[in-house]
């Protein structure tokens, strides 16, 4: 029964997150003094010269239908919820017209999700073994060298250790291509390996960032454990020092960094944007960019909605398995 | 003074030490009188780095010394900017939130809590691009610290929480001091010492926000911060022609001092739990 209810309101706050974000992006581009359609009607001007006043008309008419700028605000923000969130349609894209945002964003969304999400649990798995050993021992020389290095990396931004990377090695060392490329023809096997050298420098920069954190903060944790009586009292038994920070240490700090790690996730979305950006990796970022460079605002307006659905549905299915993990919840 | 260097953690004094660097290169050296190097053409094109201009000058005949002072100049503006105003909203609401409980509590809760799990990066992507144009430096701070408030709120509730059980706030309740009396003169203090850490941290974030929002192409045009000076130089292909200084020099300057902020607030927290401790 318990149980049923901590589910229960896992989901509530999971709706509730979207629905407020959803709101948030509905509400705040209709604050702006700037109105997308005046200024797309300017840019079709400049292209395309002047347009007599009704040819202007009809265009600012269909031009408010696309941007779903029709009616009362009411409903707007009805039509926007009913159809932008449940069913994913955000009306056509403004430049690949009249292809459906929606579309293209599925066909980008995979790409992303493959390149963070292996990043992202690597970093968590990479880091918390590291930190884990600093922590345990952390007396030991080698301890300091990797926290040290831990912390020159994990501050830097995103985007930053990217172009560090792209720089040092596709740049100057040559090792892998400048822009990503990705050849979707010529077979499985020609795929999988652009794919390959596509994606590597973009997760490895991920990558770093996040171990970084996941070392420093797995190392204080750790290293607040190892000083509990329980541990004492292990040490005092004779038990093996790899069974104690297995069995004891590991198992009790873990179950913070289970937590962290759906806290982090908006984080490491954030820094995947970024990545794809500096790497032109074919993924959600590089299409942001793209619609932010061509005022694409169907576009933009969609990978938002699209990101923060994700976002919070992962939050929830870490906050959901953790009661599986952790045998003492108690679910509150 | 010294007594708080003498107890002062390995990684406090260096993260001292390299903020007060850039804080002396953004707001002492950025006042000594100097050609404004916004403007092309000023100087020879790249020209290598020489005593007259130590870091050399750009393809547009800039000076890269002087760009990079002003460069920081703003960007440690805005992050300051926006950590101000962040961490006063934060304050506010985390000690309102704390303090009524109840319905109130709830509310600002789950408003607070969505804003901590909530993506920044692509709200801010799209509020600077409907900006865009139009769009200043104030208004950008005022954008950045919209994502600034909610970690501080919650951190100052679950610290009013427990402070508000605490006996001097009950003797002062018993006192008959007013509400607003027990807030200002007694939790005020206890919050400000937290907030120390989050202010840093918010100025961190703002300043990476903006790099962020710059290699978009989306901070304003006019604004010489960090992340525009980054962007401005792979715009004119500064990597490709092998102008290291142009590149590199802002690029080493932010991984300096995100690491410089990050040593101080790390070290700050260290120091603030020691001091607990005894």
């Amino acid at each position: 029964m318990k149980f049923r209810k901590y589910f229960g309101l896992r989901l509530v706050t999971w709706a509730l997150t979207i629905l407020i974000g959803v709101t948030f992006i509905f509400f705040i581009p209709r604050m702006f003094p700037t109105d997308p359609v005046e200024n797309m009607i300017g840019q079709i001007q400049s292209r395309s010269g002047q347009m007599d006043p009704q040819e202007m008309a009809a265009l600012r008419k269909s031009l408010r239908v696309q941007f779903g700028l029709e009616g009362s605000l009411w409903e707007q923000y009805l039509a926007y919820l009913w159809r932008g969130l449940l069913h994913f349609d955000f009306g056509p894209s403004l430049v690949s017209f009249p292809t459906p945002a929606g579309e293209i964003i599925a066909t980008y969304l995979p790409y992303t999700l493959f390149l963070s999400l292996i990043s992202t649990l690597l970093a968590w798995i990479i880091g918390n073994a590291i930190g884990l050993l600093a922590g345990f021992r952390k007396n030991k020389r080698s301890s300091k060298i990797l926290e040290g290095i831990a912390i020159c990396i994990y501050p830097v931004p995103y985007f930053l250790v990217a172009l560090i990377l792209q720089i040092v090695f596709a740049y100057l060392l040559g090792w892998f291509p400048l822009q990503s490329n990705i050849n979707a023809m010529g077979g499985t096997a020609a795929y999988l390996r652009s794919l390959f050298r596509a994606s590597f420098l973009p997760a490895l920069s991920q990558l770093l960032v996040g171990t970084g954190w996941w070392i420093i903060s797995m190392k204080s944790l750790s290293a607040a454990t190892a000083e509990e009586d329980f541990v004492q009292y292990a040490r005092f038994r004779g038990l093996a020092e790899r069974r104690i920070g297995a069995s004891y240490v590991m198992r009790n700090s873990i179950l913070t960094q289970i937590t962290a790690l759906a806290m982090s996730l908006g984080g490491a979305f954030n820094g995947a944007i970024m990545t794809e950006i500096i790497f032109s990796y074919p993924g959600v970022g590089a299409l942001i960019q793209k619609a932010i460079l061509q005022s694409d605002y169907n576009m933009i307006l969609g990978c938002i909605t699209i990101s923060i659905v994700a976002i919070s549905t992962a939050t929830l299915i870490a906050d959901l398995i953790y009661p599986f993990i952790d045998p003492r919840i108690r679910y509150s | 003074m010294k007594k708080f260097w003498k107890n002062a953690n390995g990684r406090l004094k260096a993260g001292m030490i390299i903020t007060l660097i850039f804080l002396i290169i953004g707001f002492v050296v950025f006042y000594i009188p100097h050609t404004d190097p916004f403007f092309n053409n000023t100087y020879p094109r790249k020209l290598a780095p020489s005593w007259e201009h130590p870091l050399g000058t750009t393809s547009l005949g800039q000076d890269i010394f002087w760009l990079l002072v002003e460069a920081i100049h703003n960007s440690l503006s805005i992050g300051l900017i926006v950590a101000t105003i962040g961490t006063v909203a934060g304050v506010l609401v985390g000690l309102v939130a704390g303090f009524s409980g109840g319905l109130t509590d709830r509310i600002l809760m789950v408003i607070t809590d969505t804003f901590v799990v909530i993506p920044s990066l692509p709200i801010l992507v799209l509020m600077t691009a409907l900006m865009r144009g139009s769009s200043t430096v104030i208004l950008l701070a005022l954008v950045l610290a919209m994502f600034a408030w909610a970690w501080p709120s919650r951190q100052i509730r679950s610290m009013a929480l427990s402070i508000k059980e605490r006996d001097f706030i009950q003797t002062a309740w018993f006192s008959g001091e007013g509400t607003m009396q027990v807030v200002v003169t007694e939790i005020l203090p206890y919050a400000l010492t937290w907030s120390l850490s989050n202010f840093m941290n918010a100025t961190l974030n703002a300043i990476a926000s903006e790099s962020s929002l710059a290699v978009l192409g989306l901070s304003p045009g006019n604004l010489l911060s960090l992340g525009n000076m980054i962007q401005w130089a792979r715009d004119r292909n500064a990597i490709f022609a092998g102008q290291w200084f142009w590149i590199g020099s802002p690029i080493v300057a932010t991984v300096l001092l995100f690491i410089g902020l990050f040593l101080l607030i790390t070290g700050y927290n260290d120091y603030l739990q020691m001091k607990r401790g005894r």
